[in-house]
């Protein structure tokens, strides 16, 4: 295996933050009804330039309806798209700041690589010198160069995926959008090229939004992922912070795999929360902000990483802690997850890192087990 | 592979004999020497030689060759246009009612064509001749066009028009060089078929014919009225070897296309 390059260092970025920055994307309370199905319902959004911004959901969330809205393709029933500056409404695909990467990647089967990438440039009238020498830097950037005079169809499917993203960037737009651009690919290939669409976007300077089912891509490579379902948005955040702090229990159940102990909210005063769970019989103490006041039902979300097991019981067995029996273990490789049956009924997983390589576990099936967790280690959801 | 049984061989034969017996039979006599069409008088190609020496004939070879050529484009034109339609604007208003418009000809009787023709033809008070006849071979050959187009855009993936257009083309010329190129061949196909049935329509061109335009089968049936000469029998196998060598490659090239879409899915298939 060759050494990798690899690309400039990602730095802090976050001008989202930041109430002087100008978005380069604005959708303003956007709309779009199909008859009387409703893709896309009432969504706002500023995408800033430079930001690699993922919009991730189940498919028939909206997502690629509201990218297809940047494009061009669709227009808004209702609302505003603001690229650079410019109002949107009713500048055709051909007009747009913008270029697409599709799902499919829909080469033109009957022009070569060296042709498809040259097709937006040819486009815009460049002088032909000029064509060829930014085809060949395109195909230089994706590593195609000794593919030049191929068909789409000679070609596999990483490097039909590589031509699709060539052409796409070859005009330089303002604006990348990309349609499940790695969905074609099986999983090595999609992790390779992951990492180097994120070396790709930091190089080029370029604004990236994406469309995703595959949360794993959207943590890996996103700055901020807007999370939709049923047409709305339920939550934009940065990766970190979706993960550690989801706000509700469909963000949490939807990012990575999740713990959620219902129980009733006793107390909540400065950031300290404290429910009663029916779930692990005792209380769980939380330092974490939420709105859930006296009494109301909340739900304590724990990561089952975060979850600790052990065949003792804890100091104080009352607070933060539920036991149970080993029902079932999963063996992923670097880590295991333990599936516990709880004594008060339901279920809970905890994982455990892989950190030695003895197969024999000191935890097996069918052992009475304690899992515990610091109170900072979850958050407390109430819807 | 399975082997035929006796049952299959007979009936195939059969079946085969059917078809081709008279048209073998036709060529066979084209190289006559004698003058009967029916007696056996030895090889020759003299018959070739006169059906070039006769001018009434080339006259109306050439008459028809126009017709087809110049029909033939029209319809693909106008039957390109329809598939589109049909294919592109999903639910219009009273689009069961136009595609069942455009097919009905298909199964229509060349008769009701022909004569329906003719009326409109004498109602608008246009001079009948070789223009009503191109006029009505377009109208009956355009929905092959249509269907053979149509069923090639049933498998076109839109999302590479959306491209050239997201690339800055406008739609005008996103047609002309990408939709066009890709169902090119289904195109020619639809044109050669277009051309081989104007070239062997005789009912609906006897209905919008005038004075002055007679089709190579039109003169062929009104000599065969007169009496069976061998000469004819060199100008129909010359029309057979035409209009096979059409069906033909219309027909290369509709294969050629499949298996460059199969190869072409495959390979999308193992890049997965």
């Amino acid at each position: 295996m060759s050494a990798k390059t690899l690309g400039p260092v990602r730095r802090k970025f976050a001008p989202w933050d930041d109430p002087s920055s100008k978005p380069l994307i604005e959708i303003r309370q956007v709309t779009k009804n199909f008859g009387s199905f409703t893709a896309v319902d009432d969504v706002s959004l500023n995408i800033y330039e430079r930001e690699f911004f993922a919009l991730l959901g189940p498919s028939g969330c909206g997502k690629t309806t509201l990218m297809r809205m940047l494009a061009g393709f669709e227009e808004p029933s209702a609302g505003q798209i603001i690229i650079g500056g410019q109002d949107m409404a009713g500048i055709p695909p051909h007009k747009r700041p913008v270029n697409m990467m599709f799902q499919s990647y829909a080469l033109f089967p009957h022009m070569n690589v060296e042709k498809n990438i040259a097709f937006g440039l040819e486009m815009d009238k460049l002088p032909k010198g000029e064509i060829a020498a930014r085809v060949q830097e395109m195909l230089k950037l994706v590593k195609l160069e000794q593919f030049a005079h191929r068909k789409p169809h000679q070609l596999s499917g990483g490097q039909r995926q590589r031509v699709a993203l060539a052409r796409a960037i070859a005009k330089r737009p303002k604006v990348l959008l990309l349609d499940e651009p790695l969905g074609a690919l099986d999983k090595k290939l999609r992790e390779e090229t992951q990492f180097e669409l994120l070396d790709l976007q930091m190089q080029l300077g370029m604004t990236f939004v994406i469309v995703t089912h595959d949360q794993d891509e959207a943590m890996t490579m996103a700055d901020r992922i807007a999370v939709m379902d049923k047409g709305q948005f339920v939550q934009i955040s940065p990766p970190a912070e979706l993960y550690e702090h989801p706000q509700t229990k469909y963000v949490a159940d939807f990012i990575g795999d999740i713990n959620l102990l219902e129980g009733r909210v006793t107390k909540n005063e400065r950031g300290r929360i404290t429910l009663d769970s029916d779930v692990t019989g005792g209380v769980i103490d939380v330092h974490a902000d939420s709105s859930a006041g006296a009494g109301d039902k909340a739900w304590f979300a724990l990561r089952p990483e975060k979850a600790a097991i052990s065949l003792l019981p804890p100091n104080d067995p009352q607070t933060n802690c539920a036991h149970g029996t080993v029902w079932d273990i999963g063996y992923v490789g670097d880590i295991s997850v333990y599936h516990v049956r709880l004594d008060q009924g339901g279920s809970m997983r905890a994982s455990i890192a892989n950190t030695s390589r003895v197969v024999e576990r000191p935890i097996t099936w069918e052992d009475k087990v304690y899992l515990t967790w610091t109170p900072d280690s979850g958050v407390v959801l109430t819807k | 592979m399975k082997r035929l049984s006796a049952f299959n061989v007979v009936s195939l034969t059969l079946g085969f004999s059917f078809l081709y017996l008279p048209i073998v039979l036709l060529i066979l006599y084209s190289f006559n020497a004698g003058r009967s069409v029916a007696v056996w008088g030895g090889w020759s190609t003299k018959w070739y030689g006169s059906v070039f020496e006769n001018d009434q004939l080339l006259d109306a070879a050439w008459v028809t060759l126009q017709v087809g050529v110049l029909s033939a484009s029209v319809a693909t034109v106008l039957g390109t246009l329809a598939a589109l339609a049909l294919a592109r604007y999903g639910r219009f208003r009273g689009r069961t009612l136009f595609s069942a418009m455009v097919y009905a000809p298909l199964v229509m009787p060349e008769v009701i064509t022909g004569l329906s023709l003719l009326l409109l033809f004498v109602a608008v008070n246009l001079d009948r001749g070789f223009w009503t006849i191109v006029l009505s071979h377009i109208t009956f050959t355009m929905c092959f066009v249509a269907v053979v187009v149509q069923s090639r855009l049933a498998s076109f993936d839109r999302s590479v028009e959306e491209a050239a257009m997201d690339l800055g083309c406008t739609p005008f010329v996103t047609f002309f060089r990408i939709t066009l190129p890709i169902i090119l061949p289904a195109v020619i196909s639809g044109w050669m078929l277009a051309f081989t049935l104007s070239l062997d329509d005789l009912v609906i061109a006897s209905f919008t014919t005038g004075p002055g335009a007679t089709t190579l089968p039109m003169k062929i049936y009104s000599d065969v009225r007169l009496g069976v000469k061998p000469e004819i029998n060199a100008v129909c196998s010359l029309m057979v070897g035409v209009v096979t060598i059409a069906v033909v490659i219309a027909s290369i090239m509709t294969k050629r296309q499949e298996v460059e879409r199969e190869r072409a899915e495959r390979a999308a298939l193992a890049g997965r």
